[in-house]
């Protein structure tokens, strides 16, 4: 199947009517839970995650972890048992899920200021409830949420996005399960969009040299509109809480 | 906008998956009309001047097609007269499910801005989205949206007009309640103002004979049926593949069986036609029959009438009624796929009327039944056909006329007929390509000096057949020191002028191979490169990719370097040239000193080669040559070989082994390489049987006691019995093909023919694409290229691959048509008498092979369908015998060659025996008093049997 069909049509449209360079719908919303410190739902085409962040607290468990000079951040990634065509048991820490909590550790560390908070610890659960490619970024953008919710101090939003090659030649940004399969190597970049700098990237195949450039410059670009999103869905989050404690009537 | 759709699929293992997908509607996609102010603008070859001119509508119009339109009227669409057509975005994709090649032809129209053709993507706009309701039919649903579609175009350019074209009655009543004009396409065509030639193209599907015409053909199980019967194992599934001398017989290979089976008759065959997958219904054992061995021709007669066949039936089945050797046996109950595609051929003479008989050169394909008003002019005429349906009812499958190619007879129509038979692509090089090839003049800068190993100091010459023009290697040989000598390969370097990812490179992939006609040649690039920039031409520096060794006087390689280098060929020579100046001893300048050293080293390595095992095969090469005026054969002669051929032949071999050694050590995972797979033993078996036959042992379990036992088949008495053993060999083989070093196994990449466990092709870039690939590989190599994506990329190189072997086998079978061809045009008129060799016995007649001309031909020994009371079939010693003649295998005959005229698509050869004689059957030779010394040869039983005759 995956042989005569291309990713992208020669009228320039995607299997899913994307445009080579259009994101997924993207919708948000903060503080969906009460109990923990901060909490956001994200959805990323069908891909939809759950993110909730505890603390900073103090370090439980094994204290020799705790740092004299940071923050630790702890972070856990699950799949539900439905999140997927076929329903099956995820038992946590297996080998997928340790490397994603790893790499998300990787980039939020990268975007908190951890050194405010030094002996403590921050948490940061995700949880997948529907599974349609590009969860790694999907994760890094509801844990930003959900870390802008629970007051953590940030340099600047974290934001992830992946991006591929169609036909070959043009790159495509926000890969979903369906391309995934069909189309070749994918790239996935977690940046920090307003000062450009790259906190992880990773590629599920190997890319021509003359290539990466390319997507990758696609890659970043989609961070940077993801980043637009997230402010923009913060901002109304910030005023729906303010204007209900009567604070937007006060200008 | 956003929405989902949800649909439930099985997966490999056999679980039923729920797939969600998302799906975009948007509002940014324009109608593609030029007259639209709403819509944004977009690239559009839609275009208010052109006219469609329908008798019906007295107004210009657009046209919006449907499916089964574009998947049954392929071939009106590509005429020029329709124009200004919107192609939905529905209809696209469900031709592109139903058939690819539709989906290319039709996409190569859209692509064409002076048809004026447009593709409006509807599934994805905001005004003609539908949702698929519960328990819909896709079909429905499609119908659905094309006609939603139409309606939108309908409100949103009021002032424009829109007919819907479907040949589904249904839809189009549908349409017509919507307020959509809607029409069928034969109404339209033939309504269409200068229609004529389009309505003999049309296709007739819904063509119905008169409802009492009696069924020839048993009914189609429906697609249900035949999907529950192939899963629950009552029906098989397999390639159906016609026979070709017997119109009642073919053979089914699936993939479960070893052996292939047989369907019979009329109602075994059942409509199927070469090429299609069909399902298959096996008889009970006792019903299994043996393959025929006799020859049935359908003689295509006007009416519906079968009873011709019905008797060709009966006498098949007496035939093969046999319990012995029986072989499964079944019968066709359904097609899966058609895989109907064109057919070259004539019309068959003697029908009057609209309705004509259409005889395909392809043998294996039946007559097809055409409707055409140009019946006249057509019969002088090569023509193209396709089949459209074939109904129950009707013998023959009813089709129509795509195209005329030129007169029957004229060469440059054959050249066509053998090039569209073998998918070459033959147009001339596009614009876009041309515009790639170096500016002439064409020079050596400093720059490519210094990029380049300087040789032209080198006394390097090139040794090629007469008349090569597209010399693409050359040699040197020089001494280094007393022990050494330096060898070096000079390979035309093609892939400095062809760079990846142009049109020129794209074109010559596709080509895949230069194809060699008999006065024709198809390159593979433009001349220009071919014929001067990249020919090694005696006299002119040029660039070229050098694999240098140094090797000790016996031939042992010490070391070899790869480089570009710039080369001047002191002289372009031919093989019979080269070979006078190695015999010449008074030449004793460093060509001829060079030649001698290579010559030396060629035969030390052809040695050691036939020692390790490789094969030497034979197969009737001839060559024609051709009057330079009037392009007609003069004379067919077999290829003359000198030593410098397989000198030559030597160190190409060497050069391609070294280089595949290389390329595979740094890129182990997509080098281009060439393997020949080990031939299952079952292919050998008519070799082990024809040499037990006549006291020989062949052995076959490795690829050096073949070659071993080959050259041990020799008798005194038929000199000529090891080359015919070398041929049945060579038709034992596997194709060799090209492959991704990635992709196979390491022990698979062996070359069987030659023997060396790597192989690959290196030197003849100008003619082959694989060269250039290598090449490339080399380049990177060498440092003096960079690579691209596509080159590395495993999958891409696999594919290329198989376009090259797909090409290279086709070219081959081109070349070979073209020389049978030209032979048969040599022979018109002419009555000769050749000596030949029996190379199969059948039970109604003998294989003979006739080598001066590379001919193979049947001669008869009982009319068809008959069988002689002459001669005694012997099936288990492979013998006919007739009084006390016993022909045997191999046995060398004198027959007489005529050419049968009378079909002129398939001109054969008609042989009568000259000898041995046999009384009442062997005919006396033309000439008795013909002194040619080869005739006395004759062997020892015939001569006997002559002077019994005398006395």
């Amino acid at each position: 199947m995956s042989k005569n069909r291309e990713l992208l049509s020669k009228i320039g449209l995607r299997l899913d009517g994307r445009r080579a360079d259009e994101l997924r719908r993207i919708r948000c919303k903060l503080g969906v839970f009460t109990e923990p410190d901060g909490s956001a739902y994200l959805e990323q085409g069908l891909t939809k995650i759950l993110a909730a962040v505890y603390g900073p607290h103090q370090v439980r468990g094994n204290r020799s972890k705790a740092q004299h000079d940071a923050a630790v951040v702890n972070c856990q990634f699950s799949m539900a048992v439905f999140s997927t065509g076929e329903r099956k048991r995820r038992p946590r820490g297996d080998r997928k899920s340790t490397e994603i909590s790893i790499h998300l550790r990787q980039a939020l560390t990268a975007a908190i200021k951890t050194e405010l908070y030094p002996w403590s610890q921050i948490d940061v659960y995700v949880e997948v409830l529907h599974a349609d490619g590009g969860i790694y970024p999907a994760c890094v953008n509801a844990a930003t949420l959900a870390l802008i919710d629970a007051g953590i101090p940030l340099k600047e939003y974290v934001c992830a996005c992946t991006a591929s090659l169609a036909n070959n030649d043009v790159p495509m940004l926000d890969i979903s399960h369906q391309e995934e399969i069909i189309g070749g190597p994918t790239l996935t970049v977690a940046a920090l969009p307003m000062s450009g700098k790259i906190v992880l990237m990773e590629m599920s195949q190997r890319f021509h040299v003359d290539h990466l450039q390319k997507v990758l410059e696609k890659a970043l670009q989609g961070c940077r509109d993801i980043k637009h999103i997230l402010d923009e869905a913060v901002k109304s989050h910030i005023q729906d809480v303010g204007s209900s404690t009567g604070w937007a009537n006060t200008t | 906008m956003f929405t989902t759709k949800s649909f439930i699929k099985k997966n490999k293992v056999g679980n039923y998956l729920k797939h969600v997908r998302e799906h975009y509607i948007r509002d940014d996609i324009a109608c593609g009309l030029q007259e639209c102010e709403s819509c944004f603008p977009v690239e559009s070859f839609l275009s208010p001047d052109h006219e469609n001119k329908c008798a019906l509508f007295e107004f210009n119009h657009y046209i919006i097609l449907d499916t089964n339109v574009i998947l049954d009227q392929m071939d009106i669409l590509e005429e020029s007269i329709l124009g200004n057509v919107i192609i939905l975005h529905t209809v696209l994709k469900e031709v592109k499910h139903r058939s690819l090649p539709m989906y290319k032809r039709l996409y190569n129209i859209i692509d064409n801005p002076s048809r004026h053709f447009y593709v409006f993507i509807n599934d994805h706009h905001k005004g003609t989205y539908l949702q698929q309701k519960e328990a819909e039919l896709v079909n429905d649903y499609n119908d659905r949206c094309i006609r939603a579609a139409c309606s939108w175009y309908i409100n949103h350019a009021p002032k424009c007009r829109f007919i819907f074209l479907t040949d589904d009655s249904a839809n189009r009543a549908k349409a017509l309640q919507e307020n959509i004009q809607s029409l069928s396409v034969s109404d339209y065509i033939t309504n269409l103002n200068n229609n004529s030639s389009l309505t003999d193209k049309l296709s007739r599907k819904d063509y119905h004979a008169k409802d009492a015409a009696k069924d020839v053909f048993p009914n189609h199980l429906t697609n249900v049926e035949l999907l529950t019967g192939i899963r629950e194992g009552r029906l098989l599934q397999g390639t159906f593949r016609a026979s070709r001398d017997n119109f009642l017989e073919g053979f089914v290979s699936v993939d479960s069986y070893e052996d292939q089976i047989i369907v019979q008759g009329r109602a075994g065959l059942n409509r199927a036609v070469d090429g299609d997958t069909v399902a298959l219904e096996l008889f009970r054992e006792d019903d299994w029959v043996c393959p025929s061995d006799i020859v049935l021709e359908d003689e295509g007669v006007e009416d519906e009438n079968v009873d011709d066949v019905i008797s060709k039936e009966n006498e098949l089945k007496r035939e093969t009624k046999k319990k012995r050797g029986a072989k499964p046996t079944g019968r066709v109950v359904g097609i899966i796929r058609r895989k109907w595609r064109q057919y070259c051929g004539i019309l068959q003479g003697g029908i009057d009327g609209v309705y004509q008989l259409f005889v395909p050169a392809d043998k294996s394909i039946p007559k097809i039944r055409v409707e055409t008003r140009q019946a006249e002019f057509l019969r002088t005429q090569k023509l193209i056909v396709t089949i459209d349906s074939w109904p129950k009812h009707s013998r023959y499958p009813h089709g129509h006329f795509v195209r005329a190619l030129g007169k029957i007879g004229d060469q440059s129509t054959e050249n066509e007929v053998i090039l569209l038979e073998h998918d070459v692509p033959h147009s001339q090089f596009s614009e876009e390509v041309l515009a790639c090839l170096p500016k002439m003049p064409w020079i050596i800068t400093d720059d490519d000096v210094t990029k380049r190993v300087d040789l032209r100091h080198l006394d390097i010459c090139s040794v090629d057949p007469p008349g090569c023009t597209d010399i693409d290697d050359a040699l040197h040989c020089r001494p280094i020191d007393p022990e050494k000598l330096e060898v070096g390969v000079h390979i035309a370097d093609v892939s400095h002028f062809i760079r990846p990812g142009t049109p020129l490179d794209r074109e010559a992939a596709s080509r895949a191979t230069t194809v060699y006609l008999v006065n024709n040649r198809i390159d593979m690039v433009p001349e220009l490169l071919s014929s001067n920039l990249c020919s090694l031409r005696g006299g002119e520096e040029r660039f070229a990719f050098s694999c240098i060794w140094e090797m000790d006087h016996n031939a042992n390689i010490l070391n070899v370097r790869f480089h570009k280098s710039i080369i001047k060929s002191r002289k372009a020579m031919t093989y019979e040239e080269a070979q006078l100046i190695i015999d010449d001893k008074t030449k004793q300048d460093s060509v001829a000193e060079s030649l001698r050293n290579l010559n030396k080293l060629a035969k030390i390595m052809k040695q050691r080669r036939l020692a390790n095992g490789a094969l030497v095969l034979a197969s009737p090469e001839v060559k024609i040559q051709m009057d330079s005026e009037t392009m007609e054969p003069l004379d067919v002669e077999v290829k003359k070989l000198f030593e410098t051929n397989s000198m030559i032949e030597e160190f190409m071999l060497q050069a391609n082994i070294s280089v595949a050694e290389k390329i595979l050590e740094v890129f182990p995972d997509c080098a281009m390489l060439r393997r020949h797979p080990v031939p299952p033993s079952l292919n050998f078996d008519p070799l082990v049987k024809a040499g037990r036959h006549l006291g020989f042992e062949i052995k076959v379990d490795s690829g050096k006691n073949l070659a071993k036992s080959l050259d041990e088949a020799i008798k005194k008495d038929n000199p000529y019995l090891n080359t015919m053993f070398r041929i049945l060999a060579t038709r034992c083989m596997l194709q060799a093909v090209y492959f991704a070093s990635g992709a196979f196994q390491k022990e698979d990449y062996y070359h069987y023919g030659l023997a060396v466990p790597l192989y690959t092709h290196f030197t003849s870039p100008i003619r082959r694409y694989a060269d250039i690939i290598v090449h490339r590989l080399l380049a990177v190599i060498c440092g003096s290229d960079a690579t691209y994506p596509d080159l590395l990329d495993k999958k891409k190189t696999t594919d290329l691959c198989q376009n090259l072997n797909y090409r290279n086998r086709m070219a081959q079978y081109a070349g070979r048509a073209s020389i049978a061809f030209n032979t048969h045009l040599f022979f018109k008129g002419k009555l000769q008498d050749e000596e030949g060799y029996v190379l199969y016995v059948r039970k109604n007649a003998l294989q003979i092979l006739i080598p001066r001309y590379g001919l193979e031909c049947t001669l008869f020994l009982a009319r068809k369908g008959e069988t002689s009371n002459i001669f005694e079939y012997n099936e288990e010693d492979q013998t006919q015998k007739a009084g006390d003649v016993v022909l045997h295998a191999f046995d060398p005959v004198v027959v007489r060659l005529t050419l049968d005229s009378n079909n002129i698509q398939h001109e054969k050869f008609v042989l009568q025996l000259v000898k041995p004689v046999v009384d009442n059957f062997s005919v006396p030779g033309i000439d008795q008093t013909d002194d040619n010394d080869k005739k006395r040869k004759s062997p020892e039983p015939d001569k006997k049997k002559r002077k019994k005759k005398k006395h």
